[in-house]
């Protein structure tokens, strides 16, 4: 494979694209709303109609407003009309309305069909990057990535960069760790580049455990290249040949279309020995999850790659020094790695310069909860809570908006009267939240702080491996307090002990789970305290 | 391969499947999984995955043979069965019920429908029904967040649930089963 | 190679090339509480006692796995440790049934040690009361899961020394037990060649030697240490 090769590819797609395109959302949202029938139906009604040459139909990945779905979006690009202005986005498509939609598709007319407002701020005010593909290009086929200016990235890194060159360029673009803690990504590619090490690898993160949280989710069943062709970027820079990427099990499709993805990508050479003619080897193989939340942990990550029990490790050793199997080894998430192409297709200034000073590029969130407008949402760095809720989100349909949940167990609940706060690492985190990988519920008032807490507590005490004894045995004592001040069966003392468990558990636990375990009780202790002290018992009741 | 024809014998003499190597077509189908995972140790998550796959659950003879194909002591392959929630070691019903308890469907009240379904059937979280009838699950994120509260109900996800939705369901299969 | 110098608690002292900080503070006779580690097997970091505050690191450091690293200015019993350990040490006591009284171990007991050094006299969180199985299968040693700690010595000294791997940890979290092969009762465990490690390296009365009564079950942890450093170094000394 070379250049030419990859245009050649690129041109084929595009001279085979028919004048309007109906592109049918087949991410794990619409599909559990019934897109898959919906996506027969439609190639089914094509092949009847007998519109064919003119009109074509894509198995496309999320388009993002999930709550509407199953999603059709039909772009009439015939007569040179650009395609902004030729697209619709039909919502809530049954099978029985696919000769509807096809016929008017045929004669360039708006179907009688509900349709979505694409002028909303939902889509306008987002600015995509590493959504860029998503429920654009198909996910299934490497052919339509190509088109949409896939491998260019890498072919450029092979050809025209040194390793240092990259590792600077990410350095320089500000980009940050989308797992949740922020941690300079350009920073940990030179330790793992500066590592002396006889084998390299190259982990990516995809073991999404938020409850409620399903960005990594789109993106890999939306575009999966993308992520194939950051990490292989990333093995370049910093001097690695293997990749693993560590999905989790509850994802079928999205691990479906990852092997999918690797299975072409070796075939067209974008994957295996000397890529692009450059002394350059990188293989990527799937570890698939089995249900532990803990293993989102890095540390623990690796004992799971490596066949054991899902207990985190004590760092240092980090695994930049000590990874895989003893082995440097570089692990971000899958965000992380969707951003790399394009940071090094268009440039480190262009990505700077989207979002704040210290937090750079665009957010990923999944935006669900009391919210009118359930979905994904990319939102630069620095847009207000207010923005993304009251605008992006429609607010709440029903009342008043009280919080919003960012950073899912480890994170916290930020109170209505926050909502102007930046989206940014330091900010959020001023908060007593987290960036986190990027759930966002949204709560209003038929949600009890108390029972908030009492959720994520239990999310906490089930996922803890048992390993070290604070998390194992604190979060089973908080969460009994927390259902004891629920139940109004708490005295005072009780919230004192709570809080003395939160302090302990936060600072002796081993891992990340056990050290943020008490981030929701915190949170809500700091924005909400009434509301567990008017769920404690008044008078104290002698024996 | 040599390894793979002793623990035949062996997981004979010592567990109850007299099936195999004779006849049971599970064992030479997870042969065949191990034989591509190339008897790794390191593999042993993903032979558990594919030995789940081919019987449904993890029994002490799936065990057995997977840690002697593998070389690893049994109590390890014990311990990582049960330390991951996607392992079974029973028989799951004939019927499943697994209801979301992700973020966005706890705030939108999959909570209740899970103590509606407990209280009704006297079944807890993760918990077969002695009859075999039906398996009562939560699941940590479905990823149907925009449909919440979500429940699947043997494996077709249903969207904007209610007790009431999955009362109903449970009394369907349970008149379907009547008439068999 | 050359010795490290460090501050432990103020004073200066001197440790061996490659020591924690664990081994560093028991080189100059400053006593660090632990539960998991013992001398003469892997270390885990798991039970967090000894814990201890290092100048210019935001987190708390387990001195069993912590490299004693020259200029080191390490503090081991503060006003906040003390707190924590104390708190730890109650966790660990509602986790499971620990009655002393009853105990075979009462009087030999790692953790009940650990409780008297620490002076937590009470525990101020309700007690947990798991159902818990005694099992007595084995033929010379028996093992009660209500005074375990999980501290998994017995995993260890069984895996690093014995080389059987006749024990492990199955289920997670609050759930987490140790087990012989497949969960198997420990008399039909196959792979147990009956060594008696496990029962020496125990640090409470969890696995004990059957026909001891209460207060009987004597642990020779020491012996632990005695047969790593023979194997490892060809060093008998006791």
């Amino acid at each position: 494979m070379d250049k030419s090769e990859l245009q050649a590819i690129a041109g084929k797609e595009r001279g085979a694209r028919k004048p309007v395109c109906v592109s049918c959302c087949t991410a794990a949202g619409c599909l559990s709303a019934g897109g898959g029938d919906v996506m027969d139906s439609l190639r089914e009604e094509l092949s009847a109609s007998g519109a064919s040459q003119k009109v074509e139909v894509r198995a496309v990945g999320c388009m993002k407003l999930c709550s509407r779905g199953p999603l059709v979006r039909v772009e009439d690009t015939s007569d040179g009309r650009p395609v902004a202005d030729g697209a619709r986005l039909y919502e809530k498509i049954k099978p029985s309305q696919a000769p509807v939609l096809i016929r008017a598709a045929g004669e360039g007319e708006a179907a009688e069909l509900p349709m979505v407002d694409l002028s909303h701020p939902f889509f306008t005010r987002q600015r995509p990057i590493v959504l860029e593909n998503c429920g654009v290009v198909e996910p299934e086929r490497i052919e339509s990535y190509i088109e949409a200016d896939g491998y260019l990235a890498l072919h450029k890194v092979l050809r025209d960069m040194t390793p240092e060159e990259v590792v600077k360029t990410i350095t320089q673009s500000g980009l940050r760790g989308r797992g949740g803690a922020g941690f300079p990504t350009g920073i940990k590619w030179s330790l793992v580049a500066k590592a002396i090490s006889e084998k390299k690898y190259i982990v990516c993160n995809a073991d999404e455990g938020d409850p409620g949280a399903f960005m990594d989710r789109s993106v890999l069943e939306s575009d999966p290249h993308r992520v194939l062709e950051g990490m292989a970027i990333a093995a370049y820079a910093v001097g690695a040949s293997e990749g693993y990427i560590y999905i989790r099990g509850e994802y079928p499709l999205a691990i479906n279309r990852l092997q999918t993805a690797i299975r072409t990508a070796r075939r067209l050479g974008l994957l295996g020995s000397r890529i692009f003619e450059a002394p350059f080897d990188f293989n990527v193989d799937l570890r698939i999850g089995a249900g532990a939340f803990v293993c989102g942990e890095e540390t623990a990550l690796m004992a799971s790659i490596e066949g054991r029990r899902g207990n985190p490790s004590p760092r240092p050793p980090y695994p930049a020094e000590h990874g895989l199997w003893g082995h440097s080894t570089l692990i971000n998430n899958v965000e992380t790695f969707a951003n790399i192409a394009p940071i090094l297709r268009r440039g480190a200034e262009w990505f700077a310069s989207v979002g704040t000073e210290k937090s750079k590029g665009t957010k990923v969130f999944a935006l669900a909860g009391k919210i009118a407008n359930t979905g994904l949402i990319e939102v630069p760095m620095g847009i207000t809570l207010r923005e993304i809720v009251e605008e992006i989100g429609g607010g709440d349909p029903d009342g008043q908006v009280k919080a919003v949940q960012t950073g899912g167990p480890s994170g916290g609940c930020i109170p209505a009267r926050h909502l102007d706060t930046p989206v940014d690492y330091e900010s959020l985190a001023e908060l007593g939240s987290i960036m986190g990988s990027g759930g966002m519920i949204v709560m209003d008032d038929s949600n009890n702080m108390v029972d908030v807490a009492r959720f994520f507590m239990q999310f906490c005490m089930d996922e803890s491996c048992g390993k070290c004894l604070p998390c194992r045995a604190g979060t089973v004592q908080m969460h009994g307090l927390l259902e004891k001040i629920r139940d109004r069966r708490a005295t005072a003392d009780d919230l004192a002990l709570l809080e003395e468990l939160c302090d302990v558990v936060k600072y002796t636990s081993l891992c990340g789970l056990g050290q943020t375990a008490p981030n929701p009780v915190l949170s809500t202790l700091r924005f909400f305290r009434h509301e567990y002290e008017e769920l404690l018992q008044k008078e104290v009741t002698l024996a | 391969m040599k390894t793979a024809s002793n623990t035949a014998t062996r997981v004979n003499s010592r567990g109850n499947s007299s099936e195999h190597p004779s006849g049971d077509e599970r064992f030479r189908m997870l042969d065949t999984s191990l034989k591509k995972l190339r008897y790794q140790p390191d593999a042993l998550i993903e032979v558990l995955h594919s030995a789940q796959g081919l019987f449904g659950y993890l029994n002490n003879d799936v065990l057995f043979y997977v840690a002697h194909a593998l070389k690893l002591p049994p109590s390890r392959v014990y311990g990582v069965a049960t330390f991951y929630h996607f392992f079974t070691l029973q028989p799951r019903g004939r019927h499943s019920c697994t209801i979301c308890m992700g973020t966005a469907c706890y705030v939108k009240g999959s909570g209740e429908i899970l103590v509606a379904m407990e209280e009704k059937t006297g079944l807890k979280d993760g918990v077969t029904a002695e009859d075999g009838s039906l398996t009562l699950s939560t699941a940590r994120c479905l990823g149907a967040c925009g449909i919440a509260p979500a429940v699947v109900y043997d494996g077709e996800v249903a969207g904007q649930q209610s007790p009431e939705d999955a009362l109903k369901k449970l009394q369907s299969w349970e008149a379907e089963d009547g008439q068999e | 190679m050359k010795v490290t110098t460090l501050t432990i608690n103020g004073e200066l002292v001197s440790a061996s090339p490659g020591a924690t900080v664990l081994e560093a503070a028991r080189e100059n006779g400053i006593r660090i509480p632990t539960l998991c580690a013992l001398e003469g097997l892997s270390t885990v970091g798991a039970c967090r006692l000894c814990l201890v505050e290092v100048k210019g690191s935001p987190r708390l450091q387990p001195a069993c796995v912590t490299a004693a690293d020259e200029g080191m200015e390490v503090s081991t019993d503060t006003d906040r440790l003390r707190r924590y350990r104390s708190m730890i040490l109650e966790l660990l006591f509602a986790e499971r049934n620990h009655v002393c009284p009853v105990c075979v171990a009462n009087g030999h007991c790692e953790l009940q040690d650990r409780a008297r050094q620490a002076g937590m006299d009470h525990v101020r969180l309700p007690y947990q009361h798991p159902d818990l199985p005694v099992d007595i299968t084995h033929a010379r040693f028996g093992v009660d899961h209500n005074r375990c700690i999980l501290c998994t010595r017995c995993i260890r000294v069984c895996d690093e020394l014995e080389g059987a791997h006749t024990w492990d940890l199955a289920g997670r979290g609050t759930n987490a037990r140790v087990i012989t092969d497949l969960n198997q009762p420990w008399g039909d465990a196959v792979s147990c060649t009956s060594c008696g490690k496990c029962a020496e390296a125990c640090p409470t009365g969890a696995i004990f030697k059957q026909g001891s009564t209460v207060g009987e079950m004597e642990h020779r942890s020491d012996r632990i240490r005695f047969i790593s450093a023979a194997r490892a170094r060809k060093e008998w000394s006791p």
